[in-house]
């Protein structure tokens, strides 16, 4: 037994040490590793992490999460946060950061090399890519000329059955803000209410869930943003694809663009780097791995254009509502909460 | 059936031995157990630390405020659905497993020893591999239907193992004394065999329903909500934990009923031998006609638990699209995986020898009471665990460990704490005390006592604890997501993140690399139930009182 015990702990402490050193990464040769942490999907990420490694020598140590549970540790840890930078799929999550008092102002150059419209309005942020929101279907359950055409008729009663969307998904509360500015607060809830109902059992926790129920025929379709189409149909082949994407009508408050962003954090020991790091992702180079790589994310700097084969960035025609005005995303989330979807 | 009585004759040292174990459950040990007693109190405070933050989070955002966070619809028809599944998931486990059990221990099904390790070897695939697996063969599996399917196969063997073990370890005598005494086949199979079996069969489902009250990535590739899964989501949307602390307290109670009610239903009889201690040769049930019938049975099962999961990784592998997500390397994260898995083992048995102890040799009601309130972790799901130790990390430690390795490890030896506590607490049980009296009367200090004779008497127990803790870590997600050090990642956590980006034909392999990694100890643990009670009917290993 003794021996039994001897072995395991010698086991034991062997393979942490080897864990530990596999996981320590900083320091070594006195070049600076800098922490990121990433509530952005992983394909856009990991492209933009290593190229900005090779071009810089600067380390990039990646947590990935939800961003809003990145945003709840990152105000946890408060001055000992170990994040030097955020980069986040939605601007609420850096809005809400920024309102705290967490981020530091970015470089003039950096902002300058995305529209202003696409960044923080008090500079603490910027703007790195974007998608836009839309609904996926199934042709098989319901023709392309039954789809509502505007976002407010999703709560219309002939949907019930047929609808599904993800109410904890950081993509819809955007949506839910738009409705709310454009219809207000009651007729905002009175729609919540109805898309609840027509759900039913179909709520999903994210998108890709989504996207997968309605391509495998669950349900008829659902809101989610366009790339998770376009990636669905790259990770799974397009012979086993059995959905397609519907745009709202121009200028419809549940046509909106969601800007993906990244921040340097105020507690960051390593602000120079940090800064240089959010420079690369609108730099030219990082902007151009966005259009190429198979995330299917709009490149918004330094004027690239994405080279997937989707409905060119500047022929969208969204609700023109700004960053300002979706905010921390606290409106929507009190909102989904009266309604008890949350 | 014909019955068939066998005598056998029961050797001298049979007879001895029983008597010295039987002895060994009732004495009492006199001495006052200080060192165990604080070894134990500061086990259960590291173990009390999740329910810590939840009062003081929720007492933050004030009773009123809770109060109405709890009192909505919503929780009502979260109650519903958590409620409904456990309620058929724990019944068809029972079920499940205790015939399962019955056909490998009293049958002459064909192969028994191939089944006996073939319906084990589930408890090795992660709940949300089984659900991966399922939910990507057929739209059918989705929803309450999807959840009760995956979930029954992913945790039936919880109730298979202890009533397997019990089966083994009963007497056959008692069931030829009811027929003998003019019951039918089935009269007998209902009052006298489940009736020794039913202790291990609630102890299963005691686990059972715990595990599903806070199983999270299953019922999310399922899209079911429970508890759990909203505790997830207004996590993950709230930025203000205060509703989810609220949902996890209700979950709490939830597990408190189960608890109770796991311990009025076991009642207070005892159940023993008719005969001295020596086992009575077993004579197998025949099956007859019904033996195909009840082989196709089994390879359903079988191929259910095992055979689609396995497969539709396989699947994928082969036919999913391009690699889309770079990530670290299945060796690495098999690495940090069996690592951290290795230890939390370790932490989490040694946890768990000085309680066994206490609650075994110093028999008292506040023991028992304390030991049963462990059980309680078992209930809250890995993602409050990981949320408070990184609390009580940020909050007054200086953020000491935070996202380190040992507050992972340590976050998994709270979780997996009870299983540990189970396994441990068997071979104590059956240690004769009398040998650690004997060691002191030749003059043995009480610490090498222990080593010398205690440890080596129990190691069966410690093995155990050590794979099932082991084997449950492996297979861990929603702490490791929180509490996993930066750059590191488990086959777990990799497989969700491809998993979740719809990578399927990248997130396969690290499905198997974990159902491989699991099956050993799986193995181990399916030897350990095996071996286990020679004596006393009602001794399984997770049927403790």
């Amino acid at each position: 037994m003794r021996r039994f015990l001897g072995l395991a702990t010698v086991a034991v402490l062997s393979l942490a040490t080897a864990a530990c050193t596999a996981g320590s990464h900083s320091g070594a040769g006195g070049h600076v590793t800098i922490t990121l942490y990433n509530g952005q999907h992983l394909q856009t990420t990991d492209a933009l992490v290593t190229a900005f490694e090779k071009a810089t020598g600067i380390g990039v140590a990646v947590r990935s999460n939800d961003e809003d549970v990145l945003d709840a540790e990152i105000v946890a840890e408060g001055s000992r946060s170990p994040a030097d930078v955020i980069l986040t799929e939605n601007s609420p999550a850096l809005e809400y950061l920024q309102a705290k008092g967490l981020l530091s102002p970015l470089d003039r150059a950096t902002l300058a090399r995305t529209p202003r419209r696409f960044s923080s309005p008090q500079a603490d942020w910027v703007g790195v890519s974007a998608r836009v929101s839309v609904l996926i279907y199934n042709p098989g359950l319901i023709h392309k000329a039954a789809l509502p055409t505007r976002v407010i008729d999703l709560a219309d009663s002939r949907y019930k059955g047929e609808l599904a969307f993800a109410p904890d998904e950081t993509d819809f509360q955007p949506v839910v803000t738009s409705v709310l500015r454009t219809y207000g607060r009651a007729a905002t809830l009175h729609w919540l209410d109805g898309i609840k109902a027509n759900a039913g059992s179909h709520i999903y926790p994210d998108n890709e869930a989504i996207s997968s129920a309605v391509n495998r025929g669950i349900v008829a379709f659902g809101v989610v943003n366009q790339y998770y189409w376009y990636r669905m149909r790259a990770e799974i082949g397009s012979g086993n694809i059995h959905s397609e994407i519907a745009y709202f009508v121009p200028r419809d408050p549940g046509y909106v663009i969601d800007v993906s962003g990244a921040g340097v954090l105020r507690s960051s020991t390593h602000q120079a780097a940090a800064q240089r790091f959010v420079a690369f992702l609108v730099s030219k180079t990082a902007q151009e791995i966005i259009a190429h790589s198979i995330s299917f994310e709009y490149p918004i700097a330094s004027g690239v254009q994405s080279a997937q084969p989707e409905t060119p960035f500047g022929e969208l025609k969204p609700n023109p509502i700004d960053i300002a005005d979706l905010g921390t995303g606290a409106q929507a989330i009190a909102l989904l909460h009266e309604v008890q979807l949350l | 059936m014909r019955v068939v009585t066998v005598s056998t004759p029961l050797p001298a040292p049979a007879l001895r031995r029983a008597a010295t174990e039987e002895g060994a459950t009732v004495t009492r040990n006199k001495r006052r157990p200080v060192a165990l007693l604080a070894a134990s109190v500061f086990v259960l405070a590291v173990l009390v630390l999740p329910l810590a933050f939840l009062l003081t989070e929720a007492g933050g955002a004030g009773v009123s405020n809770v109060w109405h966070l709890i009192w909505r619809s919503l929780t009502a028809s979260l109650l519903w659905n958590t409620v409904r599944l456990t309620v058929v998931v724990t019944a068809l486990c029972a079920v499940i497993g205790t015939l399962a059990a019955y056909g490998v221990e009293r049958t002459d099904l064909p192969g028994r020893h191939v089944w006996a390790v073939l319906v084990v070897v589930p408890f090795a695939i992660p709940d949300f591999v089984v659900s991966f697996g399922w939910s990507s063969l057929s739209t059918w599996v989705q929803g309450f239907r999807g959840a009760v399917l995956v979930m029954t196969l992913a945790v039936y063997p919880l109730v298979y193992l202890p009533v397997a073990a019990s089966l083994r370890g009963a007497d056959p005598g008692q069931e030829e004394i009811a027929r003998s005494l003019g019951a039918s086949g089935l009269e007998t199979f209902f009052r006298v065999t489940l009736g020794q079996a039913r202790r291990a069969i609630l102890g299963g489902c005691l686990l059972v329903a715990l595990l599903i009250l806070a199983e999270y990535g299953a019922f999310e590739i399922l899209g079911y909500q429970t508890f759990t899964t909203e505790i997830f989501s207004e996590f993950n949307v709230g930025l203000d934990p205060a509703t989810a602390c609220a949902l996890s307290l209700v979950l709490v109670v939830l597990s408190l009923v189960v608890l109770v009610g796991e311990g009025a239903s076991r009642g207070g009889g005892r159940l023993s031998r008719s005969g001295p201690g020596a086992q009575r040769v077993l004579v197998r049930k025949k099956l007859g006609r019904a033996r195909l019938f009840v082989l196709g049975a089994y390879a359903l099962l079988v191929l259910g638990a095992l055979g689609v999961p396995v497969g539709s990784c396989v699947y994928w592998i082969f036919e999913g699209g391009v690699p889309a997500v770079a990530g670290i390397s299945l060796g690495s994260a098999a690495l940090y995986t069996v690592a951290y898995g290795l230890g939390a083992a370790l932490v989490a048995t040694l946890m768990a020898l000085p309680v066994a102890l206490l609650v075994v040799r110093h028999p008292a009601r506040l023991h028992f009471l304390l030991e049963r309130t462990t059980f309680l972790v078992l209930a809250i799901p890995g993602l409050v665990v990981a949320l408070a130790l990184s609390y009580f990390s940020t909050h007054y430690a200086g953020g000491f460990a935070n996202q380190s390795a040992p507050l992972l490890v340590l976050a998994y030896s709270i979780m997996f704490f009870p299983l540990a506590l189970v396994c441990v607490r068997a071979s104590v049980a059956q240690a004769p005390v009398g040998l650690d009296e004997v060691a002191g009367s030749l003059g043995v200090r009480r610490l090498p006592a222990l080593f010398r004779v205690t440890l080596p008497l129990v190691a069966p127990g410690l093995g155990a604890a050590f794979c099932l803790v082991f084997l449950s870590a492996v297979t861990e997600l929603t702490a490791t997501l929180i509490l996993i050090p930066i750059n590191a990642a488990t086959l777990a956590t990799q497989f969700w993140a491809y998993q979740q980006n719809l990578s399927y034909a990248q997130a396969a392999p690290f499905a198997l690399v974990i159902i491989a990694v699991a099956a050993v100890p799986s193995y181990v643990l399916g030897r350990f139930f095996d071996r286990l009670p020679r004596r006393g009917s009602a001794q399984a290993p997770v049927v403790v009182t």
